[in-house]
């Protein structure tokens, strides 16, 4: 049966999904900071590196990503395994809870925690609070992740290795844990994407010093015009488009 | 404790402490009173909530329930082609689901960028429309719904098109030689086969894309201006610049139990909770 | 002498039914044992208690005269080889065969494994990963895996059923040889009955999670204690509570003196290679089937016949 038009349609869809992206690389290579074409030049890219708000907002992003993307794998790969061993609905639907709230309310909640748990604690926000945060909403990509490769994985293996007189832990060590490591890997990095790119959350648990790559990027997109903010954009989209790529390879292992 | 329970307990702990406490804190604040230096405070009260009617604050409530639905039928408007052509490709299917999961797994933030550069006044629109004369002062193109709608629908279209996909992939071909046989054209075809059976994927991808445009928040912030309210940005308002914890926490609430009725409501569908 | 293993009323209840009922048995010396049953019957449970991997709802597992129930599977001295095989898809063959040997820490973990290896004639693949072994090969690997450790008694569970015809009669041979071998005792699961008749030297026939009979092959087959285990090893022909084998079935084209008999009507002549089954629907309506040698079948179809047999080789059963 043939729909008439629709490849064109499609890719009608298909350009308008990529196109502003593409606009949006290839206007970051553009000598003039209006947005007419007027020739090739990197000096955007300069400028971008040169900026020393840009460079503490990657830095702290990075520290940030790293660490809270380790600890969410750690605790998120555990969680899979253990829910796959047997199924924990609570901790299930805390885990999907956590998809399904909108970033706003996950956002005021964890400030609104901060705040009363700071009247005790004399402390302030920080990175920490950033990277709690982050591991928080990190927690439930992970366990899909894993969840979804251990759907594929064979029980008896693990009951063969305790057979043979490994423990639980050993069987796990042994056995399960190499063959999920590029399911872990994957997810790793999608918590790496996941945690660089937060704005909303991060915006509102940050502390004064911890101001993340997003948070720079969107002060100065509000205050309008720099194409340094394409730079940087483009920078983003093939990074992170590159770690997705290794990270959906890694997933079909 | 056996391994399982060892193996879970940094997940329930971390997630009891910052996931679930805080949500309960919210709900327990949306009932208090706004405190004198922000914060809350007691008495206990349910003036949050009656506020929630106010006209003022039903408009933004409306204005949130319309944008989402537009966003949504558009999603569907632009995705069920494109769901439909990537079935039926064959060999390609899975380079085409790439083409179009790619640019959701990269930033947010720049895909909502992405607009601002497209839309603004000096933008990319209307500088080719000002340097081809066909106008004469840039169109503002940003800040008001019609951007916002547009932002939406470019970043949540991907939510649609997955789970309509996974409908359509497994439609069998033989239902549409059948309905050929026995006279149907393509058109006809379409809306009496092929549109009833992916009802499932269209009601998930529905779902999918209207809870989280109901609560959107960074993209009205940044292509709406400081016109289009929706819930997401009052919520934040009142959390930050105008520091009534309580009602932002009632407007919370009543955000999470509307999303929260949609998904149980789609979950009740068993077709379509496969699919989610 | 304490038996090799015996299971003591063991239950597994699951909710909603009872798998295992009551199950109580006693392997008193090495050798090839085999559980035989239709699917569902409670072998494959009965199996995984043994191993470990179930816990019973009652009874007992003791193996050499020492109970094991409450111990877990890498702390009993009996050894699985699944019906996957599961072997270890990121380690080669010998890396396979040492895994046990690595968990118990035992010496000269290499030159075990080689035996082993060798044991089954695998030696010149062991640096293969599983994905690149044939179906048989890997059975055998799995084979050595677990026969290098010595457990005291081998558990099989139905570890043919993914191989071809040709490869599995084969297989079964060696299997015995390898029992002989070792002096290990085997414990097989299996819904076949001709494997299980075969390769056993005592057999225990389930159904729905009781065993029905334990005896060597002969007696089970020939004085079966049920009508179950009746049927279930071979073709029988019912008439009322009285069951004759088709084997033990004779036709003659005019009723004989003296004997057992039912008079039918040719259905159908099938021929099987290496003798011809003839179907006869009987008067009341039922069908018996008769296997005859190729050269004493002058019937035809339509035929009317009498089928007779001897009083010895009847069955009766309550």
């Amino acid at each position: 049966m043939k729909f008439r038009g629709l490849s064109i349609y499609a890719a009608l869809v298909l350009a308008f999904l990529h196109l502003p992206l593409l606009t949006l690389i290839a206007f970051s290579f553009n000598a003039s900071r209006f947005t007419i074409w007027e020739g090739f030049s990197l000096r955007w890219y300069r400028a971008a590196l040169s900026d020393p708000q840009l460079g503490d907002g990657l830095v702290n992003s990075i520290i940030i990503a790293l660490v809270a993307s380790v600890l969410a794998t750690i605790f998120g790969t555990a969680a899979a395994y253990g829910m796959w061993r047997r199924a924990a609905p609570v901790l299930s639907g805390t885990l999907y809870l956590s998809l399904v709230t909108p970033e706003i309310v996950t956002g005021v909640s964890l400030l609104a925690l901060f705040q009363w748990a700071f009247r005790f604690l004399r402390l302030r926000p920080g990175l920490y609070t950033v990277i709690v945060a982050h591991v928080a909403f990190s927690l439930a990509y992970v366990a899909i992740v894993v969840t979804a490769r251990l759907r594929n994985y064979d029980r008896s293996l693990e009951e063969a290795a305790m057979d043979l007189g490994a423990t639980e832990w050993r069987a796990f060590l042994r056995v399960t844990l190499p063959a999920i490591a590029p399911a872990v890997a994957a997810a790793f990095l999608l918590a790496v994407v996941v945690s660089f790119d937060d704005y909303v959350i991060t915006s509102l648990v940050a502390g004064v010093d911890s101001e993340t790559l997003p948070m720079v990027i969107y002060s100065m997109a509000r205050r309008g015009v720099s194409p340094v903010v394409n730079a940087v954009s483009a920078f983003i989209l093939v990074a992170f488009g590159g770690l997705i790529l290794v990270s959906e390879r890694l997933q079909k292992q | 404790m056996n391994l399982r329970a060892s193996f879970l307990l940094p997940s329930r702990a971390w997630t009891a402490v910052f996931l679930a406490a805080p949500l309960c804190i919210v709900a327990a604040y949306s009932f208090l009173t706004r405190g004198d230096y922000g914060g809350v405070d007691h008495p206990w009260t349910l003036e949050s909530y009656r506020r929630l009617f106010d006209p003022v604050y039903l408009a933004i409530l409306w204005r949130s329930v319309w944008i989402a639905s537009l966003a949504t039928v558009l999603c569907a408007i632009l995705g069920f082609p494109l769901a439909l052509f990537i079935a039926r490709a064959g060999r390609t299917k899975n380079l085409y689901l790439q083409l179009v999961l790619l640019p959701f797994w990269t930033s947010f933030l720049v895909r909502t960028y992405a607009w601002l550069f497209i839309l603004r006044d000096t933008g990319l629109i209307n500088t080719i429309l000002l340097r081809l004369h066909i106008v004469n002062t840039p169109l503002p193109l940003l800040y008001n719904d019609a951007a916002v709608l547009v932002g939406l629908v470019y970043n949540f279209l991907p939510f649609f098109v997955l789970p309509l996909y996974a409908t359509l992939e497994r439609l069998d071909p033989a239902l549409l030689e059948a309905a050929a046989d026995l006279g149907a054209k393509p058109f006809s075809t379409l809306w009496r086969v092929i549109i009833p059976i992916s009802a499932p994927g269209i009601a998930a991808g529905s779902v999918l894309v209207f809870v989280p445009c109901l609560g959107a928040y960074l993209t009205p912030d940044l292509l709406g201006g400081g016109k289009t309210v929706m819930l997401g940005n009052l919520i934040q308002n009142q959390f930050t610049s105008a520091r009534d914890w309580p009602f932002g926490a009632a407007a919370s609430i009543a955000l999470m139990a509307i999303s929260a009725l949609l998904l149980a409501g789609i979950m009740r569908s068993r077709a379509a909770r496969e699919l989610m | 002498m304490p038996a090799v293993l015996e299971l003591r009323g063991l239950a597994k209840d699951y909710p909603g039914h009872r798998a295992v009922d009551n199950v109580s048995l006693t392997l008193d010396q090495a050798g090839f044992y085999s559980l035989l049953g239709p699917s569902g019957c409670g072998k494959t449970t009965t199996l995984r208690m043994i191993g470990g991997f179930e816990q019973p709802t009652a009874g007992d597992v003791i193996l050499n005269g020492e109970s094991v129930t409450a111990l877990k599977p890498w702390q009993r001295d009996v050894s699985t080889v699944f019906q996957s095989y599961a072997l270890f898809p990121h380690l080669t063959a010998l890396q396979n065969v040492e895994f046990g040997l690595r968990e118990h820490r035992l010496p000269n973990v290499t030159e075990r494994a080689l035996k082993a290896l060798q044991l089954v004639q695998l030696a010149d693949k062991r640096d293969r990963l599983p994905a690149q072994l044939s179906g048989g090969e890997k059975q055998r690997v799995a084979l050595a895996r677990s026969l290098v450790l010595q457990p005291k008694v081998l558990l099989l569970d139905e570890p043919l059923a993914a191989l071809d015809p040709r490869l599995r009669k084969q297989m079964r041979g060696e299997l015995k040889a390898m029992q002989r071998q070792t002096g290990v005792t085997f414990l097989f699961v299996t819904h076949d009955q001709e494997e299980a008749l075969s390769l056993s030297d005592r057999l225990a026939v389930m159904n729905k999670g009781r065993i029905e009979q334990f005896g060597a092959p002969e007696e089970v087959y020939l004085r079966p204690a049920t009508a179950f285990v009746a049927g279930f090893l071979g073709a029988m022909n019912w008439f009322g509570k009285a069951g004759v084998r088709p084997e033990s079935t004779r036709v003659a084209a005019s009723p004989p003196e003296g004997v057992l008999l039912r008079k039918g009507i040719v259905e159908s002549l099938l021929f099987l290679g290496n003798c011809i089954h003839l179907n006869a629907r009987l008067e009341n309506g039922e069908c018996a089937i008769a296997e005859i040698p190729r050269d004493q079948c002058p019937y035809a179809e339509r035929e009317t016949i009498w089928l007779h047999w001897q009083p010895a080789d009847e069955l009766y059963f309550e």
